[in-house]
């Protein structure tokens, strides 16, 4: 048997972290951003621009460690062929 | 960096600034405490149990290395070299992390060693192992103490806050992470790292792009100004190496910074490749070096360019790239100064909290390295042998609170004595010198003998060393890096004739005890990695992965040269 490692996925972190950046910096760059901001950035609303990036960055890691959770292996032997099917994918 | 500049770099930090920096600091701190419920033997807390995935311990690997000197320094010389500035990343990293993965990490994965120095006690005894342990041990207090001053300064350069209070937090803060969490903690925050660095960079990058109107306003500018067209163009390179003819200038790159200097700081800095000996499999770890390749071959991107950007729209920069110092303003402060330039509060604090990351990266790959080397390299094998594994445990948790404590002091020191940092990093670049001809004689020459070992590696430092001082008193006229490339090939050369030589009047090492270390003697399948379960895959072929990004390398040299 095996069990997801479900608390602690390094994937999951940065996805929880990128999150929160993200949602702020658009809610900053949609409602707070005057023009002082605007010509500071050459015109670019950087902040909404780079927010949605990382809301982006954050949904990918989620989907990534959804599909792929890690299995942690128990103190019992693991079948080969389980460990094919549900082994995270590494690539970076 | 220790000049004080006139010049205000003073940001306009705000509460949603530091409320960001806080978040980071949060997640920071919580990955520690979780990280140390996985931490139950001295394996665990210094090693990682060997069980991360590859793209983790890959992302490390570049983390680690992503530290102060290198992403302030690297922008600095993009604003004063240009594009030259590349090399260091497509000549003087690539090549060496694929040779790593691909030739070197079966026999450090293989052998399974814990770190660096053991390797050099089981292939040649304890004469190079004290030598190599007690000069990297050495190194890393001493280069955290450079990088938390660096960290400290450019906090209160740029944000107000004093020096020492700098210092101690950002200390408390990497301690408190990695005497919990260990090595653990210090790999998973190196890849939070890495994330919030390029969400950092890659912004100002685009806006950077964008104020000067785009590549083509970039190429123009910069073919207009003071720097000239040439500041464009990867090669030949002549301002970086300080070599006036340009095909000595390029010798001078491929084999000084791309051959020696690169290939003994990437395949034996044990701060690095303690990385990918923490990684799962052999395969993992083959791979390990050679995942980090890619973003290290786009990462001067982010990197170099916002520095030429910095030279050319910040106008003390600018004024400095025209031969005019009165503002005070030098090249280190390009990228701090050109993320006051362009960022709105926001993406301010992102790009703070990217710098912050990048400091404490550094530091923490010092640490970590530092208490591992301490504890099984110098503490078990020289002072207390046989003990049970929490005693080792122990050692090492205490170990990282030791090496803390000194890099603080040498943080205050570089405060009193600007210039010691200079000195510090000159001095560990000798003992750095000569690793490489050593190792890759230790793997693939069984004849060589214990003796040679060590007196390679002296008289390769000591090579170096003449170097450097013929180079400061004037003796040698090398400005630009030319000196250090030129005293890295000097060490590499002496560091052979000195092993052939003594060698061949020496007794060679048992052939019994160089199984697993040594090319010849390592049966064909104990350098194999498997290609089964989670190694299974064309895209997870250590060698499909390297010469994928050594032929993207040399394309991006073509493109950019």
């Amino acid at each position: 048997m095996a069990h997801k490692a479900g608390l602690f996925d390094l994937r999951l972190v940065i996805a929880v972290l990128f999150g929160i950046y993200g949602v702020v910096l658009v809610v900053v760059g949609l409602g707070f951003t005057d023009e002082s901001d605007l010509g500071k950035a050459d015109g670019l609303n950087i902040n909404l621009w780079s927010g949605v990036g990382m809301i982006a960055l954050s949904a990918v890691f989620t989907v990534w460690a959804t599909v792929r959770p890690v299995i942690m292996p128990d103190a019992s032997a693991l079948d080969e062929s389980e460990r094919d099917v549900s082994a995270p994918d590494e690539k970076a | 960096m220790p000049v004080l500049a006139q010049v205000d770099l003073r940001l306009d930090a705000g509460p949603l600034d530091y409320t960001l920096l806080a978040v980071y600091f949060v997640f920071v701190l919580g990955i520690g405490f979780l990280a140390r419920r996985s931490v139950s033997s001295s394996l665990d807390f210094l090693l990682s149990g060997r069980s991360l995935p590859a793209w983790v311990t890959g992302l490390a690997f570049i983390s680690a290395n992503l530290g102060a000197i290198e992403l302030l320094g690297m922008a600095a010389n993009g604003a004063q070299y240009g594009m030259a500035t590349v090399h260091y990343y497509w000549i003087g990293a690539i090549p060496a992390m694929v040779f790593l993965g691909l030739v070197m990490m079966p026999f450090y994965y293989g052998s399974k060693v814990r770190s660096v120095p053991e390797f050099l006690r089981r292939r040649f005894g304890k004469g190079a192992h004290l030598v190599n342990a007690i000069s990297f041990a050495a190194a890393q207090v001493l280069i955290a103490g450079v990088n938390l001053y660096a960290l400290a300064f450019l906090l209160n350069l740029m944000l107000g806050w004093p020096i020492p209070f700098s210092v101690v937090a950002a200390a408390l803060i990497v301690l408190a992470y990695t005497t919990l969490g260990g090595l653990s903690a210090a790999i998973y925050n190196e890849v939070l790292q890495f994330f919030v660095i390029v969400a950092a960079l890659l912004p100002l990058t685009i806006v950077g792009l964008h104020k000067v109107g785009g590549w083509q306003g970039l190429v123009d500018k910069v073919t207009g100004g003071p720097g000239g067209s040439e500041q464009l163009s990867a090669w030949p390179a002549t301002e970086l190496t300080g070599i006036q003819n340009p095909v000595l200038s390029v010798i001078g790159i491929v084999f000084g910074l791309g051959f020696v200097l690169s290939f003994g700081y990437w395949t034996t800095n044990f701060a690095e490749v303690q990385r990918a000996l923490s990684a799962k499999s052999m395969s993992a770890a083959r791979r390990t070096p050679i995942i980090g390749a890619y973003p290290k071959m786009l990462i001067p991107f982010v990197i170099i360019i916002p520095g030429v950007i910095a030279a050319l729209i910040v106008p003390e920069m600018a004024a400095l790239k025209a031969g005019d110092d009165s503002s005070g303003v030098v090249y280190n402060n390009a990228l701090p100064a050109l993320i006051g330039e362009l960022l709105p509060n926001g993406m301010l604090g992102i790009a703070i909290t990217g710098l912050l990351a990048s400091f404490m990266a550094g530091v923490a790959a010092n640490v970590s390295s530092f208490n591992t080397v301490f504890t099984y390299d110098l503490w078990q094998d020289y002072i207390r042998k046989d003990r049970p594994d929490e005693y080792y445990l122990r050692v090492g948790r205490l170990a990282t609170i030791g090496g803390t404590v000194v890099a603080i002091g040498t943080a205050f020191l570089a405060a009193g004595y600007g210039n010691i940092m200079d000195y510090i990093q000159a001095l560990f670049s000798f003992f750095n010198a000569p690793l490489f001809a050593t190792f890759i004689l230790a793997m693939f020459w069984k004849r060589m003998s214990a003796a040679a070992g060590w007196s390679g590696l002296v008289a390769g430092t000591l090579g170096a060393v003449a170097v450097f001082v013929l180079a400061e008193t004037g003796v040698l006229d090398l400005p630009g890096q030319g000196a250090s490339f030129l005293g890295a090939g000097v060490a590499f050369v002496v560091d052979i004739v000195v092993s052939v030589a003594v060698t061949s009047f020496t007794r060679p090492v048992p052939e019994e005890r160089l199984v697993g270390l040594v090319y010849s003697l390592t049966p064909k399948e104990d350098r194999r990695h498997s290609t089964t379960g989670e190694d299974a895959g064309w895209y997870r072929s250590p060698l499909l992965l390297g010469v994928g990004v050594l032929v993207l390398t040399f394309v991006l040299n073509i493109v950019f040269g």
